[in-house]
């Protein structure tokens, strides 16, 4: 009965959505709606195939369920190949603009492209990252089965959807002009239902935990989902211009826009990238090094104030512009206040391994993890610094903004991603160890000297740029023309462009090294089945 | 050291365990909560020091008085101070005595760079060479006039502009498009013109005689019947090496074809001071073209 009215409604979706393309007004949303369609016509298939078939009756409430984790495992090493491919072609379009080719003008010049990079990296290698290890560690510290039946799966695929969408609207010209933010009306609406599931898998999962306590990761886990739900909803705020096209315009004008606009950009940074990830941090660590985590209040007191605090640093972004004094004061003051509670997690990270750190010379994975708490250390530090006004002035609008956020994308968010997926793999596939160890050493040196590569340029590029454009002679005029900087700036972006090299190079062997593991590692027996709670 | 720091295994975990993770049960780190806390303190100060707290209509305005914009009036404010005596100098004095003047010409040539690194060399190039469309400031060819007051009228008002009803203006019918000149008569006058300058020579010279006659009749009124150009009406000189839109056959039929419409924004008025105008006019007149008054 049940897959009767699946069927009903999935032809229903996949009519509309060629009803929806036959009455297209733009490109982009003619192509959005032809993969709704076909996508709903596949599932139909499928569910067809499945309809009125006997069912063999396998009790899995005793088994973890970790094929949608294997799927997001995957899931999140390809689109991190394919985000870090995008991010060298346009580092290298840059450097040498002849390589926004004439034949691609208006699909893969560095203005289509970029959007795309950032997506790729943030949500889709990010974003299946931390749903596919949320999924795998609240299963495990809550020794319960995912709620929710196959929902966890339609978290899986609807997001997937949602990136496909996403990235052929920005190539195609599909876009609200809002960084990290850029995706049109309908995409936001899906998104927005698959969130809403994804928040449902996960408190679901919580609720019938067999564990008398919620592990610490999971708050951060959960931080994450309900403020990146807050956030998504109120910044994506638009009329659409026609339902049958992808044009959508804001309800926030103005400065209010550009507030609302930063608000929910730094918070993607504080909750998707920070908080989600420390959950992820929360778990991987202690387990790698086989450590009790160093402190629990520290745990309590710096999430507490990092969630308290993050959600207003955003006004930080909007130094000397229409935003009011007032507004601009207030970010820059929670933005350092939010300093300690952010190193909170790294003492967490760090302290956890003392006791430990012989395994730093042995095992390759302990050695990615700790280098990314590192360089949360040192990003959560450069942050508070470059939101001072009078640092600001310099920084703002120059390639060290760029250079900051690498150093906290590629160092911290990359390399615990690695560390995960180097963690999960093994065990996910029942695997006895890795493929090669060497290849997980030759990754973290090829990453770490890519981050120092890019970070150091985009340091030494952003404060040239910077008091460049500041010059003045001793009659307060300018001295340098804008061209000038831009000229001045070429030596640094081809190092910028082959760190991003270096640091893709990783990410293949890496992808390499996963596969192995799966196709020629030993095999051992499943341990999936669900511990007893202590 | 007062007091010995305990050692882990002093140190009692909390008691839970999840997936085999335990905790311990360290204290904070004390330097850890020290600086939060001043961090703290710091934020209370510098938010009754500084604009920081909203009310209903306005928010407190800190007691240091301090605002961004009038940090940047601060600055500029100074400036303008400092310059104001040479500034009033530069516009009271006659333009053709600015250059020979050593206090105003070395400010003006040095202000002037500034204002064109900002305002000009978007089109013209940070080295004023031009490019395709945009010309060459540094060579003798001027299209509107190189003397300092053509100069600095061009400078003020632009080029076929719809800000400035004083701009510049001019059109060149589009022969082909307009169906002025048959496609053969095209030909034959795009090879002739090739004919007067030097850099590219006809593609097919049997035209050329044929194409001297569609010149006379239609483009020597503008560009005059030697084709040395007429700076009245921004016609080129066709006979020099110098071509703004390309010397080569393509480029010339396409400009006989279709022509061209050059436009450069006014500059007086809101943009620049007048001050500055005569700055940057005086810039462009040393880069090397620069023609004495008529």
């Amino acid at each position: 009965m049940g897959n009767y009215i699946k069927l009903i409604v999935l032809g229903l979706i996949a009519l509309f959505a060629l009803i929806a393309a036959n009455y297209a007004r733009d490109l982009a949303y003619l192509v959005n709606a032809v993969t709704v369609a076909l996508a709903a016509a596949a599932l139909f298939v499928w569910t067809l195939r499945r309809t009125d078939e006997p069912v063999p009756n396998i009790d899995l409430s005793g088994e973890y369920m970790d094929g949608v984790v294997r799927a997001g495992v995957i899931a999140t090493a390809l689109w991190g190949v394919v985000g870090f491919l995008v991010g060298v072609t346009i580092a290298f379009q840059l450097a040498f603009p002849a390589l926004n080719f004439e034949w691609a003008q208006g699909y893969l010049n560095f203005g289509k492209l970029r959007p795309l990079h950032t997506s790729a990296v943030i949500f889709a290698f990010g974003g299946n990252a931390l749903i596919a290890t949320s999924f795998y560690v609240v299963q495990r510290t809550s020794a319960a089965r995912l709620w929710g039946g196959n929902l966890a799966w339609f978290v899986f695929w609807g997001f997937q959807l949602m990136i496909v969408l996403a990235a052929t609207g920005y190539i195609l010209g599909a876009t609200q002009s809002k960084e990290y933010a850029e995706p049109e009306w309908y995409v936001d609406w899906w998104l927005t239902i698959v969130w809403v599931a994804y928040f449902a898998v996960f408190v679901g999962t919580i609720v019938k935990r067999k564990e008398p306590h919620i592990y610490v990761a999971n708050w951060f886990y959960l931080s994450f989902i309900i403020t990146v739900a807050m956030l998504h909803i109120v910044n994506n705020l638009s009329i659409p211009v026609s339902i049958f096209g992808s044009k959508s315009v804001q309800v926030f004008a103005g400065v209010q826009d550009a507030m609302t606009q930063w608000w929910y950009g730094h918070n993607a940074v504080g909750f998707f990238l920070t908080a989600g990830f420390l959950g992820m941090m929360y778990y991987f660590v202690p387990k790698q090094a086989e450590r009790p985590v160093f402190s629990y209040k520290l745990s309590i007191i710096h999430f507490w104030a990092l969630i308290f605090i993050y959600i207003w640093a955003g006004p930080h972004h909007l130094h000397y512009t229409a935003l009011p004094d007032w507004a601009s004061t207030l970010g820059m003051v929670f933005s350092i206040v939010l300093w300690m509670p952010s190193w909170g997690g790294m003492i967490n990270g760090l302290m956890t391994l003392s006791g430990a750190w012989d395994k730093l010379r042995t095992d390759p994975i302990i050695r990615m993890m700790v280098i990314s708490v590192g360089f949360y250390g040192m990003s959560t530090f450069e942050g508070p610094m470059m939101s001072i006004r009078a640092v600001n002035s310099l920084s703002h609008y120059t390639d060290w903004t760029i250079g900051h956020v690498h150093s906290g994308a590629l160092g911290w968010n990359g390399m615990i991603t690695f560390g995960a997926l180097y963690f999960l793999v093994p065990r996910l596939w029942n695997r006895e160890r890795l493929y090669s160890l060497s290849l997980v050493s030759w990754h973290f040196w090829l990453a770490t000297i890519g981050i120092i590569l890019y970070a150091a340029s985009m340091w030494v590029t952003g404060i040239m740029e910077g008091l460049m454009w500041r010059e003045v002679d001793a009659n307060g005029f300018l001295v340098n023309s804008f061209a000038d900087t831009v000229a001045a700036k070429f030596p640094m972006y081809v190092v910028r462009g082959l760190g991003g090299v270096l640091y893709l190079a990783g990410g293949i062997i890496m992808c390499y090294n996963l596969w192995m593991t799966v196709r020629r590692s030993p095999a051992v027996e499943a341990t999936n089945q669900m511990v007893p709670a202590e | 050291m007062a007091q010995q720091p305990k050692k882990k295994q002093d140190v009692d975990t909390t008691g839970h365990e999840w997936d085999g993770i335990q905790e311990y049960n360290n204290p904070l780190p004390r330097w850890w909560l020290w600086i939060f806390y001043a961090t703290i303190v710091w934020g209370i100060w510098y938010t009754i020091a500084y604009p920081a707290w909203p009310g209903i209509k306005n928010a407190t305005a800190g007691y240091l008085g301090f605002s961004t914009r009038g940090q940047v009036a601060e600055e500029i404010a100074e400036f303008e101070a400092k310059l104001e005596p040479i500034n009033a100098k530069l516009v009271a004095a006659d333009l053709n005595e600015i250059r020979g003047n050593d206090e105003l010409e070395s400010y003006a040539v040095n202000a002037g760079a500034a204002v064109y690194r900002t305002w000009c060399a978007q089109c013209h190039g940070s080295g004023a060479a031009g490019a395709v469309g945009y010309p060459n400031l540094q060579d003798d060819a001027w299209l509107w006039g190189g003397s300092m007051e053509e100069i600095h009228y061009t400078v003020s008002h632009g080029i076929r502009n719809e800000e400035d009803p004083d701009a510049h203006w001019s059109q060149m019918p589009a022969f082909g498009a307009d169906e002025l000149l048959t496609e053969e008569e095209v030909q034959q006058v795009v090879n002739y013109v090739m004919s007067l300058s030097p850099v590219n020579p006809p593609v097919d010279a049997s035209l050329v005689e044929a194409g001297a006659e569609v010149y006379e009749i239609n483009c020597a009124a503008c560009h005059g019947e030697n084709a040395m150009g007429d700076k009245f009406q921004g016609a080129p000189n066709l006979s020099d090496a110098i071509w703004l839109y390309g010397g080569d056959y393509d480029s010339i039929y396409e400009t006989v074809w279709n022509s061209r419409f050059g436009v450069m924004p006014p500059m007086g008025g809101a943009e620049l001071t007048e001050a500055e105008i005569r700055a940057v006019t005086t810039y462009v007149h040393q880069l090397g073209g620069g023609q004495a008054p008529e």
